[in-house]
């Protein structure tokens, strides 16, 4: 006991980048995945070509490559990050490409029948999209999202291959100095934490949006 | 008045609508029947501007319009789906007030109290905050005509109102449309039950299929 009270605050600290890389990452990764769901819609076919190419790399490569490729690849271009700058990059890269294809999936559901009774009601197309659209696409988008979400909070850990002090880094100097597995089992209740709230949160919205069909 | 003058709509190289003439006084009802596949929900998705002729003229008042650009003048041509298509994550009365709010800009109580005055007309005043999936077929359909009226629009349009609905909602819609016209709206209804369309109908078109 008194050794996890010793371990604490590093492994608090730690939680602190994996849920600062998890928020930044919903907060941007959600609004452009929406837009980029809607451009993979589009007539104007180099558009969605070039959406298309993005989501092929984006889902056809390990996520940790693509971390990698961002802070030490990019510099051979010219483009230099920060190490939490590169880690945001990449994670908002990724996650975008997995939410476009979510919310793809969710624009395809809504009936034509939709646009067009808002299109005879003379709303225009933001109008459309805003209060007609995107809230039924939430809703059915809401579980595949959840899971998205989740796996992010896990996600996180993998900033360590560029050097950035996370949860499952600061659980991995302490196993490594002190010798012993414990503070993996703290780190393990820490993430088992963090996806708990998650969930509650996921399962309100879904309730919230219940109030209809 | 409304005149659709030598509308022509093809589909590919399939001509759907060929030369199509008609005229619809103020305050009359139009039926338009026919056997499926004839263009009678073609000809209304044409005259309600959800697509566009390859040929020919829309005349409203003496004025040529095109009901597929027309968008953004004053409320023309109202439309009540086979299907309803209202708003499932709206309640009734938001799905009444969407529209007169945002595009014609009125404020949110005069449009609460239009929304409610036209849905205790067709006796939905108790249904105001129920989402659509908790109302039947026909209660959908008077919220459908409700939400077209609180647009003001010159002609509302019908896409065969009766399909879905048993013999007793066939003459409470029968009423419907007969009062309406009573009050002074034109009104076109696309229909392939024969009988209904007689009993409503100030005018009759027939339309036939194109082979």
């Amino acid at each position: 006991m008194h050794y996890f009270s010793e371990i604490l605050p590093s492994l608090i600290s730690g939680t602190g980048m994996t849920l600062s890389i998890f928020f930044w990452t919903i907060i941007v990764s959600v609004p452009l995945g929406i837009l980029v769901g809607l451009g993979m819609k589009t007539k104007f076919k180099p558009l969605t070509w070039l959406i298309d190419i993005y989501v092929w790399l984006m889902r056809g490569t390990p996520l940790l490559l693509q971390l990698i490729f961002v802070f030490y690849g990019l510099p051979i271009i010219g483009i230099v990050f920060q190490r939490y700058d590169a880690a945001l990059f990449a994670f908002i890269l990724n996650y975008t490409a997995y939410f476009a294809e979510i919310f793809r999936g969710g624009l395809q559901a809504i009936p034509v029948g939709q646009y067009e009774s808002a299109r005879v009601l003379r709303l225009t197309r933001w109008q459309t999209l805003r209060k007609i659209v995107i809230p039924q696409v939430v809703k059915i988008v809401l579980p595949s999202i959840g899971n998205e979400v989740i796996n992010l909070v896990k996600d996180s850990s993998l900033v360590y291959v560029i050097g950035l002090g996370d949860l499952l880094r600061a659980g991995n100097v302490a196993m490594a100095r002190d010798v012993t597995i414990a503070p993996m089992l703290l780190v393990g209740i820490i993430y088992l934490l963090l996806t708990a709230v998650c969930t509650l949160v996921l399962h309100q919205l879904e309730k919230h949006y219940s109030a209809w069909r | 008045m409304l005149e659709l003058k030598g509308i022509t709509k093809k589909f590919g190289g399939k001509t759907i609508l060929d030369d199509v003439n008609l005229t619809v006084e103020d305050g009359k009802i139009l039926t338009i029947v026919g056997p499926s596949g004839a263009g009678k929900t073609t000809l209304l998705r044409c005259i309600s501007g959800l697509e566009e002729v390859d040929s020919g003229n829309f005349i409203l008042d003496g004025q040529t319009f095109d009901p597929a650009t027309n968008r953004d003048n004053d409320s023309v041509i109202g439309v009540v789906f086979q299907d309803y298509q209202l708003f499932p994550n709206l309640t009734v009365l938001q799905n009444v007030t969407l529209a007169p709010t945002m595009v014609l800009k009125q404020s949110t109580s005069d449009a609460k109290k239009e929304a409610k005055r036209l849905l205790d007309q067709l006796n939905l005043g108790d249904k105001a905050d129920l989402f659509p999936y908790e109302l039947s077929g026909g209660q959908k359909q008077r919220v459908a005509i409700v939400r077209a009226l609180a647009m003001h629009p010159k002609l509302l349009c019908y896409d065969e109102p009766t399909s879905a609905l048993d013999p007793d909602l066939r003459r409470e819609v029968q009423q419907i449309i007969v009062k309406l016209r009573d009050e002074g709206i034109t009104q076109i209804v696309v229909t392939h039950d024969i009988p209904f369309a007689e009993a409503i109908a100030d005018q009759m078109m027939r339309v036939e299929p194109k082979d």
